[in-house]
């Protein structure tokens, strides 16, 4: 099927990630020659086939239920982002993450 | 020196003709003259670097070195390692100094070998010519108007402009082989699970796997041996007894059956791609090897399914660069929404942009079953395809790249065109096979330069060793990998 820009601007937003018009525009053209390209498949008489996921037909392998890491809060919140609008301290305050405000 | 091999230097370095320091600054310095032209590293950390270098020469006057033992090896920048930037060639991670050390980097620290720096690479690993890297595009060795390759196209040029001894690299869809291939180097992609993907920046999760960056076939085994083996820590790691990869180099090919797949010498291949390919296979059979004419039908429709598979699994693997804890987060933002979108937005470059949302179509909702679940049922057929093959052959022989090198620039704005420079190399990975390029001859393109032609061979699952010692033998007949480019001649060196 065809796609449109306003198609780009869904499923941009359903990635999280923000479009200009003009940005939509050429996506739109590049991913329509992707989706040519992937739309080779649809010859192909694949009934009865069983879809595979890996190249091995590998089990998922259990461990035992055991504690094997330790906290390492404050080593990985020295590389957590800017704050920003205004900030320059990290986005991190007595360990937690800082964001906006989610509920009113 | 930097032409050496890794055996020649590890003999060298034990008998203690040089030190570790000495090899380390030689490349070092090495790097200091052409890196800034050729950009094949995008972070150096020389203190770090030296204080490994002492720490192997101690370990070596101890008297209990390893082979790599104060070898220097440039690590591909999407390996995390501990306090060493680790940007994935992303705006995204521009910033992020790893907190933790990738298995591969863990293996090699083990042996005592020295992290010379971190290499250059599309970004995310999605791109074959290093074009999409935030850090700039690589210089082929061979011409500097040209790609090296990609996705590490950093590791290629280093390997290729002998920046350091060896490097490593992962090919997702191509990325060791075909850079290989365009570098005149030699490289292998392991057998899916071969080697522990933990702390490797994930792109295409059944797909991603890491692989040695050499200048021969016995360097690639030795790499082999520091990086392969069981890792709990990545769940799809295989617990299989420990190898030596180089055991089998020496053995004789008489009998060996080549199998030639008629769809790897069909139409887009480049005339002088194909003469080289040709030649290498002539020589297989001085050697007594047996040729077999074999197909597999399902070639074509491996870059369809992959360009499923792998954007789909990217959209997920990368949901996790939100801003919140680690990377890129936008300066100005208003809610919570804002500040996912607009990071991702400012975070990502163009290729990765394009590959997230072609996964996110393909996983929506009314597309799930058109795309992904045929995409996944094809690639059962496309592995079919080699079960079959390897019933009638003990390798598989083609080009590891359609042509040589091409200018940069060239396909930037034709993402379908640069999809096509994988043509041979992804079917394997969706198979989860091993495939190698190994340097077979030079093609001289129109404006009369000669650029490297690879070979690729394909072993069935866990055949490392025996395809390695298939590329040693052609190696000890050849002297296609003991060429390097001539940088006086590009005024460098």
């Amino acid at each position: 099927m065809a796609l449109s820009t306003e198609d780009i601007k869904k499923i941009a937003h359903l990635a999280r990630i923000e479009v200009s018009d003009s940005d939509a525009a050429s996506t739109l053209t590049k991913l329509t020659g992707i989706l040519g390209l992937i739309e080779q498949m649809q010859a192909v008489d694949t009934a009865g086939i069983v879809p595979m996921s890996h190249s091995q037909d590998v089990v998922q392998r259990l461990r035992d239920d055991v504690v094997t890491k330790t906290n390492q809060r404050e080593e990985f919140q020295k590389i957590a982002p800017v704050l920003g609008n205004g900030s320059t301290e990290l986005a991190v305050d007595h360990g937690l993450y800082l964001v906006p405000k989610v509920i009113e | 020196m930097i032409n050496r091999s890794l055996k020649t230097l590890s003999q060298m370095l034990a008998e203690k003709q040089i030190s570790s320091v000495e090899l380390t600054q030689t490349f070092l310095n090495r790097i200091d003259a052409l890196n800034p032209i050729i950009n094949a590293y995008i972070a150096l950390d020389k203190e770090k670097t030296l204080a490994q270098a002492k720490a192997a020469d101690a370990r070596i006057a101890a008297g209990n070195a390893e082979p790599l033992t104060g070898i220097p090896i440039a690590q591909k920048d999407i390996f995390c390692a501990k306090g060493w930037q680790t940007t994935c060639g992303s705006k995204m991670l521009a910033n992020f100094i790893a907190p933790y050390d990738a298995h591969v980097i863990t293996q090699f620290d083990a042996v005592g070998a020295v992290n010379l720096g971190k290499t250059n690479m599309d970004e995310f690993a999605m791109g074959s010519s290093n074009e999409t890297s935030y850090f700039g595009g690589v210089k082929n060795p061979w011409d500097f108007t040209r790609v090296p390759g990609g996705s590490s196209g950093g590791s290629a040029a280093a390997v290729a402009a002998r920046l350091c001894a060896a490097a490593t690299g992962t090919d997702t869809g191509g990325s060791i082989r075909q850079p290989a291939s365009l570098c005149g180097f030699t490289g292998l992609k392991p057998t899916y699970g071969v080697v522990s993907r933990y702390g490797m920046i994930a792109f295409a999760s059944s797909l991603d796997q890491a692989g040695p960056m050499a200048k021969s076939a016995e360097d690639c085994a030795l790499m082999m041996n520091v990086m392969a083996g069981f890792d709990a820590r990545d769940s799809t790691s295989l617990n299989r007894e420990k190898e030596d990869y180089a055991r089998n180099l020496n053995k004789p090919l008489q009998g060996l059956k080549i199998g030639l797949p008629k769809e790897f010498f069909a139409e887009g291949l480049d005339a002088g791609v194909a003469a080289v390919i040709e030649t290498a296979i002539a020589e297989y059979k001085k050697l007594g090897a047996e040729i077999v004419e074999i197909s597999l039908p399902n070639t074509g429709l491996s870059i369809p399914v992959y360009y499923v598979l792998a954007p789909a699994e990217a959209s997920s693997n990368l949901s996790r660069y939100d801003g919140v804890r680690y990377g890129h987060r936008a300066e100005q933002y208003t809610d919570l929404m804002d500040m996912y979108c607009k990071s991702r937005a400012e975070g990502f470059g163009a290729e990765v942009k394009r590959r997230i949302l072609i996964g996110t179509y393909v996983l929506s909702a009314g597309y799930y079953d058109a795309y992904y679940l045929k995409a996944q049922q094809i690639r059962r057929l496309i592995v079919q395809d080699f079960v079959e093959a390897f019933k009638q052959c003990d390798v598989i022989m083609g080009p590891a790249a359609p042509s040589t090198a091409f200018k940069a620039g060239e396909k930037v704005d034709d993402p379908v065109a640069m999809y096509l420079q994988d043509i041979y190399t992804i079917s394997t990975n969706l198979a989860g096979l091993p495939g190698m390029s190994v340097p077979a001859g030079f093609s001289t393109g129109g404006d009369g330069k000669a650029l490297p032609v690879g070979l690729q061979i394909i072993g069935n699952y866990f055949d490392e060793a025996r395809m390695l010692n298939v590329a040693h033998q052609y190696q000890q007949v050849t002297d296609w990998h003991t060429r390097m480019p001539d940088l006086a001649a590009e005024g460098l060196a």
